[in-house]
């Protein structure tokens, strides 16, 4: 960490503390709603981080992440719902079982030859396969739906998870900048440099002696594994697990957003993407409910839009250009 | 008495699979020509399908009438949407093309959910229940109806390609791009002529879904999803492969749905294209990788 520190310039430094400082101090000024709004853009900027290493750095197109989230959120929730065994423990096996599914698809896709889009077709069957079995697990709810106990006794109990927003906001942050850290580090390690060799020519990278197959399977499966962590937190977070919600197609692409929005294979790209998305997602319910329509459509008509513009307009996304924009952007990282 | 049963279901899946074929055909054109992978494919079937329900409720009209009517609005609306937005995204990386069409998808979809909201709409045709009882074996009107209907548009599509100078023109593109533009052909023309094909099978193919499913916003995906599974199974790009792929589908699901559980059919179907991404990618009729 200390030489990702010193690895700053002074610029970067700067506005990296500041807004450090604003995200731990946030909590004094802001209330409850904005409290929740930035625990929302932080979770985001972490799973957007997990399905970014996978993509952004190794090249690999997923569009079943939902898959990990849901695992991991289903596989803690029911260790706590059936056993009593806390989050803290939990997530060690909700990493296990959906690094697990990584590997299955990864070893599929990689030691096939499936590539490209036919790759994001097996992540997308491999998802809603998952859904489908899923909504028939009888002792995880069904497709009824399994839910958490909340109970008052509880809620003190941070360890477990049980508590209110702040608890929460500060976990999310932890594991914002978790991500971030973890990916500036996998960026400039050994590792990374396989991975941009085999995101960009990977016979090249082939021919240069890199065991392409161990990279992109590494990557699927830090992918696989951060994401659940995501999806621990999701399942404690809203006590609330569908089959049909978390496994859902929408939430794969939900959670690729932020960091194609914010610029693919960049470190700071779906932290950027996050703060841009959620904010203005938020601000569009609360425009049209002030509005009087009641059209739960609208929001992802928004995001679709953006999609499709930004993809049009910045196909590297938006923090490539605002680092230049800020100054920071001699050595972006 | 129970292989007339069985015949029964095999029968249904096979009328309801040509339907799914024509959808799946308009996927499989667009990708063999112009090499984009539609996304947003299973949402314009469920335009399609609100666009006939709201027709037939409003003036009556059958949906096998308006599916032709329907067809040239979606060939518009594809060539324009080809020729405005996604020309320029051809020959860019593949998943700056798939993030455009997700896009578009969600747009699509979200779209009809703000306009029609949720719940599901059945059309109610007249003759929904009629049946021809054949021996033990009874089959729907409707479905026969929009089966013959699907085969008469993809036969036609077969010959249109095979014997029109476009056809000739359009299949030339998609043999080798660089020869196509060399001997000066407009291939950006040809494109948007292909992506309109492809949209006018989705807009039939979606006319002719309302008689036999009840048209949702939610079926937009699964219908997209579907497609692909056909589209795959039979050979990506093959037009024969996409009829075909529709055909064991179509039979596969009406087969689990009556022996296991309806809302496992789904299941089945990802798990065949599971198997054939792995083993066989090509598809079956598919001619490269």
């Amino acid at each position: 960490m200390i030489e990702l520190w010193r690895g700053l310039e002074p610029r970067q430094r700067g506005l990296l503390l500041g807004l450090i400082v604003a995200l731990v101090a946030a909590p004094v000024v802001a209330d409850r709603y904005l409290l929740s709004v930035l625990t929302l853009i932080l979770y985001f900027a972490y799973v957007g981080q997990a399905w970014n290493l996978m993509m952004g750095f190794a090249g690999q197109l997923s569009l079943g992440h939902a898959l990990y989230v849901g695992l991991g959120a289903y596989v803690a929730a029911l260790l706590w719902f059936w056993f009593g065994i806390g989050p803290w423990l939990g997530v060690f096996a909700a990493v296990a079982v959906a690094m697990a599914a990584g590997a299955i698809v990864g070893w599929l896709g990689f030691r096939f030859g499936v590539e490209g889009v036919y790759f994001a077709l097996l992540t997308i069957a491999a998802a809603e396969f998952t859904r489908v079995a899923f909504d028939h697990l009888g002792f995880a709810g069904g497709s009824g739906g399994l839910f958490l106990p909340y109970e008052e006794r509880r809620l003190g109990e941070w360890w477990n998870l049980r508590g209110g927003q702040l608890l929460f906001y500060y976990l999310a942050l932890f594991l914002a900048a978790g991500g971030v850290v973890l990916a500036a580090r996998l960026a400039r390690s050994r590792l990374g440099y396989h991975w941009l060799a085999v995101r960009e020519d990977e016979r090249a990278a082939r021919s240069l002696g890199i065991d392409a197959f161990r990279a992109k399977m590494t990557a699927v499966l830090v992918s696989s594994g951060m994401t659940a962590v995501g999806g621990v937190f999701y399942a404690f977070y809203y006590n609330n697990l569908f089959p049909g919600q978390i496994f859902d197609i929408g939430r794969s692409i939900e959670l690729l957003l932020a960091p194609i929005v914010g610029g693919l294979g960049t470190v700071f790209g779906p932290v950027v993407g996050a703060f841009i998305l959620t904010p203005l997602g938020e601000g569009l319910i609360a425009l049209t409910q002030r509005l009087g329509i009641d059209a739960p459509g609208v929001k992802a008509i928004f995001y679709g839009l953006t999609l499709v513009v930004i993809i049009y307009v910045r196909p590297s996304g938006v923090w490539p250009w605002l680092a230049r924009l800020l100054g920071v952007g001699g050595r972006a990282p | 008495m129970t292989w007339s049963i069985y015949l029964n279901v095999v029968i249904q899946g096979v009328f309801t699979g040509l339907v799914y074929g024509l959808m799946a055909l308009g996927l499989s054109v667009i990708f063999g020509v112009v090499r984009v992978v539609n996304f947003a494919h299973g949402e314009f079937a469920v335009v399609a399908m609100y666009v006939a329900f709201l027709l037939f409720r409003a003036l009556g009209l059958d949906p096998l009438v308006t599916m032709l009517p329907i067809a040239a609005l979606f060939f518009i609306v594809g060539f324009a949407l080809q020729a405005t937005l996604i020309n320029s995204f051809v020959g860019r990386p593949e998943h700056d093309q798939f993030i455009l069409l997700v896009g578009i998808a969600i747009i699509v979809l979200n779209g009809l959910l703000v306009l029609f909201g949720p719940d599901a709409r059945p059309a109610n045709l007249p003759y929904a229940f009629d049946s021809y009882a054949i021996g033990p074996v009874f089959i729907d009107k409707v479905r026969i109806y929009s089966a013959v209907a699907a085969l008469a548009i993809a036969s036609g599509l077969f010959a249109f390609f095979r014997y029109t100078a476009t056809g000739t023109a359009i299949r030339a593109c998609a043999d080798n791009l660089t020869g196509a533009a060399v001997v000066g052909l407009n291939v950006k023309r040809l494109y948007a002529i292909t992506f309109g094909i492809g949209l006018a099978c989705v807009g039939a193919a979606g006319a002719l879904m309302v008689t036999i499913a009840d048209a949702a916003p939610s079926l937009g995906p699964a219908y997209t999803l579907l497609a692909f599974i056909i589209v795959i199974v039979g050979g990506l790009g093959s037009m024969a492969g996409a009829l075909v792929g529709g055909l064991l589908i179509g039979v596969s699901e009406a087969l689990s749905g009556f022996l296991i559980e309806p809302s496992m059919k789904s299941m089945f179907s990802f798990a065949l294209l599971i198997a054939v991404l792995v083993l066989r990618p090509r598809g079956l009729m598919g001619r490269r990788a």
